[in-house]
């Protein structure tokens, strides 16, 4: 059944992959390396002088109670963000397969939020939430709740949360449709002979079939989390109130060009690489046995 | 290979165009958008005009943070401007790269220029001059906090908006009388850190950090944990809980809510004025920023905000004096009297106050030297000099974090300001390292 191609030398092969690998070098290996490097010094922000520090510079973070925090806060971010986006995507996904007519309109204007670069995004929601001047926040005032993200920590982190996820869910939904659009019709139709209900064969027959993007968009997902949401708490609360939405990206850049520490700046990357390392493992080691190909 | 001659042929283009003028170029990186963009643009082309030796061409490189990063980046790449404008919490960071700037004091006499340091005032000069009198980069735009008063908002609660304001005893009094008839925003602030820590610890005259605030050595303590700051944030803290003070962030978001006409009273940076002359619909009075009546020395003098310009090094003696001619025009009377009438920042010599007064201007525009006569009532103490520590945009960043945890009742008044001394502390020691 499997097709496969080989190659007769072995420099054929080579020659074709090494663009990549060239590529992988220069713009992944050279400055992870870099990264490395300067996490075991202390330098001035002027490149003067440097201090050789050894392990110092993580001493010195994880004897941090508040870089410690901000690993929960991050792990809660992250998760939230995932389900949040995942979950509203394959709602809207399974609801769009269903549709006859009019299926192109409805999967053009929910692509649209994905145009929308995270930093514009936060501002959008900034906006709406603002808690002077915001429509979202007025309405909610008419109802009698009184909405200040600037000072509640769980209003604050619910905010980034949807603003993060928002323009995800339009990624994840496209992803979702052409999963459920793989799924041979035939299957399900035998299902439905059988007395199956829809909320049966969603359990038993569509979501199991489901699993790759699924576990496809876990991986996907939770590294967008982790690196690029960093515009969305940038314009939105700076990490705060208090350390409420610091996650480890956002205080990789708040110390490195807000607070001139490079050293500890290189320090965090490194650690932020080991925990999407281990992250993406565990997901290929485990979830993965789960999903039916 | 092929950038690098691609790179020499444009410098040797660069280098032949510049020749043909037979103009020395003068680079300076600020970071200023808008109407005071204009306004520095415009003090370039005057000097421009003014002689044929030298040109300086501005070049905007995003906010203060964003431009200080351009110029450390550029350093590192050896392709530093000549000057860089560098707001005051960076100035610590300049002050240790001895190798990556040249002293203002220096580049003035190196070029043999007459030239005075002490037209500048006290207060100002203090922040970016070393202990032994050495004056390091060169004052651009200076401000310091005053108190915003809403006139039509006090009118409408009853009250005499022409009241005493000037201790934080009576602006007690007026808030609670003010939330008692009603009003949904009596106090709001900017900059929290900067006016009810930083400048309330000089106007008080306690020390915000050992060592004379960082003056006398990097390795300063945070010590705006002490009584008079502790009592002054534990009040702000029952106000914002009875919801006298309203907190809207950690920047100047409070200026949307004051220039709407919403709240009555505004900390905010004499500086505010450009844009609350221009936006608000109500009157409004300047009026000092208030102290606590019997609390240390006050009222000592407040201390400054906003940037200074820094000079490069690694350039050539020809240019450094390009340089100082282009100071010494910044400096003189007439160029400081406009920027300090157009911008609404301070005049930064003595003499530029002393014009704008004989111009009349103070009289046009009544409450505009409010902030002139708060910096230069008393001659600064060393808890009023001014900040010098390292990592302080960082450590401002963990008196926000703190203060936000006394707005929302979470933490007491001394449970943060230790916290947020016992961190910042842990960066001043980094630094100490790092400067070492």
């Amino acid at each position: 059944m499997e097709k496969r191609v080989t190659f007769k030398g072995m420099w054929l092969p080579l020659l074709l992959v090494l663009p990549q690998m060239l590529i992988t070098a220069v713009f992944f290996f050279y400055p992870a390396g870099q990264a490395v490097w300067q996490s075991l010094f202390i330098p001035d922000p002027f490149g003067l002088s440097m201090q050789w520090v050894g392990l110092g510079n993580f001493e010195f973070l994880l004897s941090d109670p508040y870089y410690r925090a901000s690993f929960a806060t991050t792990a809660v971010f992250s998760i939230l963000v995932t389900v949040v986006s995942m979950g509203v995507a394959l709602y809207l996904a399974v609801l769009a397969d269903r549709l006859i007519k009019g299926s192109g309109t409805y999967r053009t204007l929910l692509i649209w939020p994905y145009a929308v670069a995270p930093a514009v995004a936060g501002v959008l929601w900034l906006f709406m939430f603002n808690t002077r001047v915001g429509v979202v926040t007025w309405y909610l005032g008419q109802l009698g709740y009184d909405w200040n993200h600037v000072l509640n920590e769980g209003e604050a982190m619910g905010l980034v949360v949807v603003a993060s996820s928002w323009g995800r869910v339009s990624y994840n939904f496209l992803f979702f449709l052409a999963g459920l659009q793989a799924i041979p019709k035939s299957v399900i139709e035998a299902a439905a002979i059988d007395g199956a209900r829809f909320w049966m064969r969603f359990r038993t027959i569509v979501f199991p079939l489901l699993s790759p993007t699924t576990f496809f968009l876990l991986v996907v997902n939770i590294v967008y989390a982790f690196f690029e949401t960093f515009g969305v708490i940038h314009t939105i609360t700076s990490g705060g109130p208090q350390q409420a939405t610091t996650i480890l990206v956002y205080k990789v850049y708040a110390d490195g060009f807000v607070g001139q520490d490079l050293g500890s700046s290189a320090a965090q990357s490194v650690i932020l690489l080991l925990i999407v390392s281990v992250l993406t493992v565990i997901q290929f080691k485990f979830i993965e046995r789960r999903v039916h190909y | 290979m092929k950038l690098q001659t691609s790179m020499m042929a444009f410098a040797a283009i660069a280098a032949t165009a510049g020749m043909a003028a037979a103009q020395t170029e003068i680079q300076f990186w600020h970071a200023f958008t808008g109407a005071n963009g204009d306004r520095l643009v415009g003090q370039a082309e005057a000097f421009n005009a003014s002689q044929s030796d030298y040109k300086v061409t501005p070049s905007h490189k995003g906010n203060y943070s964003e431009t200080l990063n351009a110029g450390i980046a550029a350093f590192r790449a050896g392709e530093q401007p000549h000057m860089l404008m560098v707001f005051e919490v960076g100035t610590a960071t300049m002050m240790a790269a001895k190798g990556a700037i040249e002293p203002v004091h220096k580049v003035m006499a190196e070029a043999g220029i007459d030239w005075d340091p002490d037209i500048y005032i006290g207060s100002v000069k203090g922040y970016y001059t070393t202990t032994n009198g050495e004056m390091l980069s060169m004052p651009y735009n200076s401000s310091t906090p005053v108190l915003w008063v809403n006139r039509n908002k006090f009118e409408e609660v009853g009250l005499d908006p022409d009241m005493d304001l000037s201790t934080w005893q009576k602006v007690d009094v007026a808030l609670t009388q003010l939330k008692d008839a009603g009003a949904d925003c009596p106090l709001v602030t900017a900059w929290q850190s900067w006016i009810h820590l930083e400048n309330f610890s000089a106007y008080h005259d306690v020390p915000f950090a050992t060592k004379e605030n960082g003056f006398g050595g990097t390795d300063t303590e945070l010590a705006f944990n002490s009584e008079a700051q502790v009592a002054h944030i534990s009040k702000m803290g029952e106000w914002a809980k009875d919801g006298k003070f309203i907190y809207t962030g950690r920047r100047n978001e409070g200026g949307a809510n004051f220039r709407a006409g919403e709240c009555a009273l505004f900390t905010e940076s004499s500086a505010g004025y450009g844009g609350i002359s221009t936006e608000a619909e109500f009157d409004f009075d300047i009026r000092p920023l208030p102290y606590w009546e019997g609390v240390g020395n006050a009222p000592q003098n407040t201390i400054i905000g906003g940037a200074s310009l820094w000079v490069m090094a690694g350039h050539d003696p020809e240019e450094y004096k390009g340089v100082a001619e282009y100071l010494k025009f910044l400096s003189s009377p007439e160029v400081q009297a406009k920027w300090h009438q157009d911008s609404g920042y301070l005049p930064i010599t003595a003499e530029a106050s002393e014009l704008t007064r004989s111009q009349g201007f103070y009289d046009s525009n009544p409450g505009t030297d409010v902030a002139v006569i708060q910096m230069t009532a008393k001659e600064p103490t060393a808890n009023s000099k001014g900040l010098r520590l390292g990592s302080f945009d960082q450590i401002r960043g963990i008196i926000d974090e703190e203060l936000e945890g006394v707005w929302a009742g979470d933490k007491t008044a001394q449970e943060a300001l230790d916290s947020a001394v016992e961190r910042g502390n842990a960066l001043l020691r980094r630094f100490e390292q790092s400067a070492r």
